[in-house]
């Protein structure tokens, strides 16, 4: 149950063809992650596997079966929308009960069903609650205990976590992966966060207008990116992406260097640049560095504290072997 | 902004405003009151002596009273619900994206913007006419008897005007109301297994509760006071079958000259629309908290 084949899927808004026809196959179990800027066409491609859309072309199956013209309901997805999309007129209970009751359960296994989530969930305590009492964390709850209690096939998460506050957003992250590594049902969850993307999932698919640039585990992402779009996307703080002189040394057009590749002297090094502002975050240091004469800003990570004021002389030197080298049409040369 | 010195300040201010609505309220009701105590009839000028409460032994005891009340009642119902009905089933139409969207909402509201007087008077000569209005025509057009609505029917066609006029408003608040649905929740209940119906019972119905309650308090308000529709279509007749309180109410102080007799129903009137607000209150009221 729950392997899904997209097969030159496309989508079109009369004329502006927002997904060009693709194809991608999403294996039983597997946690997917798509991830791209805004307006790349991710929330599109999840509501076309939901049903919620009509595609314009391709097909669309399920465990095999062609579901393309299936409505959403009997697909046998389940979905949690970025608002939880609750029904704020009915108690955390009835919410849950919600899609058990439009199948005509019985109510006994209803409520086997509902308690069992609700224990997976920490929902007990709060079963008879509205929605509006409750905290964004405990909405989100509510939303996958209405998702999960219908065992579907897959579960499809649209951004689900970008409504709640940074230290609640680590939490769910990883309340949903305990969650994946227990239930082993697929799921395909969408988020801009390149972060979310790299902590969650078992493949990333990285898209921007419509198109996949890259399909990978995240660190073959993060290892080998397919193009600059995907170096430049994936990893936190971004690529560095040197053109011009010091890329055609190394015979190519760009060549892409991570800030936690670059070592930092004061008294010695390959590039000589200018500390402009620091980040100490404790664990790591940021530093941003002008006037090197290669890009703009330099981004380089350096472990623990490292004390460079602003405007400090400062050596790079970056680590040969972690270089990425990219082509005229930005590809990536192995 | 809320120090004791602009506290008081602010409570000086508003002083003459409500000052002149506590007047502007309370004058004309001790004056009803007062009459409502009297022998009062313009007919017999003269001494208006204290009688007690002989006027509203008069009123209640009235065969007319208990007609007026019951269709009262039967008035303010019909309406309600055909209205609340007629403009849920409105609103989810115009709440389709179609073509000329804004030029339909504007023709759908323009009844609100009709006179009384003036609608009940077209519905009167050129609908319900039973020789030259349209639904005459109309009968005899599939060959049937044309039927005299205000003479056999007169309560159940002013139902009908009252009705029409007041669709309009219902159907606006109602459609701004089901636009603030929430578009993402209609989509989880679809993929949560419920067909069209279902989705209307049990997203949009408890969605529009509130805005359902605004529209019943409202009307309601309005519809135990209907008085030009009658006026110029049955003028309460035939006999009393579509006279209302406030119907009667006139007739007894300009039609009888009894002003007494009148304001004496007046206070009536007021004690049972207050009987019909605890009512409403207690039933629906609670759908406007938070």
């Amino acid at each position: 149950m729950g392997r899904i084949t997209l097969d030159k899927v496309a989508k079109r808004f009369g004329e502006v063809e927002v997904i060009p026809p693709l194809d991608l196959t999403i294996e039983e179990g597997e946690f997917v992650v798509f991830v791209g800027p805004s307006g790349c066409g991710k929330s599109t491609l999840l509501r076309l596997i939901a049903g919620l859309e009509d595609v314009s072309g391709g097909q669309i199956r399920i465990d095999g079966k062609d579901a393309t013209e299936t409505p959403p309901a009997k697909r046998g997805l389940a979905m949690v929308f970025q608002s939880y999309a609750l029904y704020p007129h009915m108690s955390v209970r009835k919410n849950i009960a919600f899609p058990l009751k439009m199948a005509g359960m019985p109510e006994d296994e209803q409520k086997r069903r509902i308690d069992n989530a609700a224990k997976v969930l920490n929902l007990t305590d709060y079963i008879d609650r509205r929605p509006g009492q409750l905290s964004g964390g405990q909405r989100q709850r509510v939303a996958i205990g209405r998702a999960i209690v219908r065992e579907p096939a897959a579960f499809l998460f649209d951004e689900p976590l970008s409504n709640l506050d940074a230290a609640l957003r680590v939490g769910m992250r990883l309340e949903i992966t305990e969650l994946h590594a227990r239930l082993k049902t697929t799921m395909i969850y969408v988020t801009h966060d390149q972060v979310e993307a790299m902590t969650m999932a078992d493949k990333i698919v990285v898209l921007r207008a419509g198109h996949i640039e890259q399909v990978g585990s995240p660190l073959e992402l993060y290892r080998t990116p397919r193009n600059l779009f995907v170096a430049g996307f994936i990893g936190s703080p971004k690529m560095n992406l040197i053109e011009g002189s010091e890329a055609s040394k190394h015979g190519c057009k760009t060549i892409g260097i991570r800030p936690e590749h670059i070592s930092v002297s004061a008294t010695e090094g390959m590039w000589k640049g200018r500390v402009g502002v620091s980040e100490h975050l404790g664990s790591d240091t940021f530093f941003y560095v002008h006037d090197t004469g290669l890009a703009d800003d330099m981004t380089v990570r350096v472990p623990g504290e490292v004390e460079l004021k602003a405007g400090d002389d400062v050596y790079l030197t970056p680590d040969m072997e972690k270089m990425h080298r990219f082509d005229d049409s930005g590809l990536r040369l192995s | 902004m809320s120090t004791q010195h602009s506290r008081s300040a602010a409570r000086l201010m508003i002083s003459p405003s409500v000052i002149l609505l506590l007047a502007w309220m309370i004058i004309p009701l001790s004056l009803t009151l007062y009459f409502s105590f009297l022998r009062y009839n313009l007919l017999m000028p003269g001494a208006n002596p204290f009688v007690g409460f002989e006027n509203y032994t008069y009123f209640l005891t009235d065969p007319a009273f208990f007609s007026a009340l019951t269709n009262t009642l039967v008035l303010v119902g019909g309406v309600l619900i055909i209205t609340i009905v007629g403009g849920v089933l409105l609103a989810l139409l115009l709440d389709q994206p179609m073509w000329g969207q804004g030029i339909v909402r504007i023709l759908v509201i323009a009844p609100f913007f009709v006179m009384p007087t003036v609608s009940a008077l077209v519905w009167k000569n050129m609908f319900m006419n039973p020789v030259n209005g349209l639904f005459a025509y109309m009968a005899k057009f599939l060959g049937l008897q044309p039927f005299d609505f205000l003479a056999h029917a007169p309560l159940a066609s002013i139902i009908l005007i009252v009705s029409w006029q007041w669709l309009p408003f219902a159907t606006l608040i109602l459609l701004t109301a089901m636009q603030s649905l929430d578009s993402e929740r209609m989509e989880a209940a679809e993929m949560d297994g419920a067909g069209p119906l279902a989705r209307f019972f049990y997203m949009v119905v408890p969605h529009l509760s509130r805005a359902i309650t605004v529209v019943i308090l409202i009307q309601t308000i309005f519809l135990l006071s209907v008085f030009a529709e009658i006026l110029v279509t049955t003028n309460g007749g035939p006999g009393t079958s579509s006279t209302n309180l406030t119907y009667l109410v006139y007739a007894q102080s300009l039609l009888n000259f009894d002003v007494g007799g009148g304001s004496a129903g007046g206070v009536v009137a007021i004690i049972l629309a207050n009987i019909v607000a605890i009512f409403l209150m207690r039933m629906i009221g609670k759908n406007l908290d938070a």
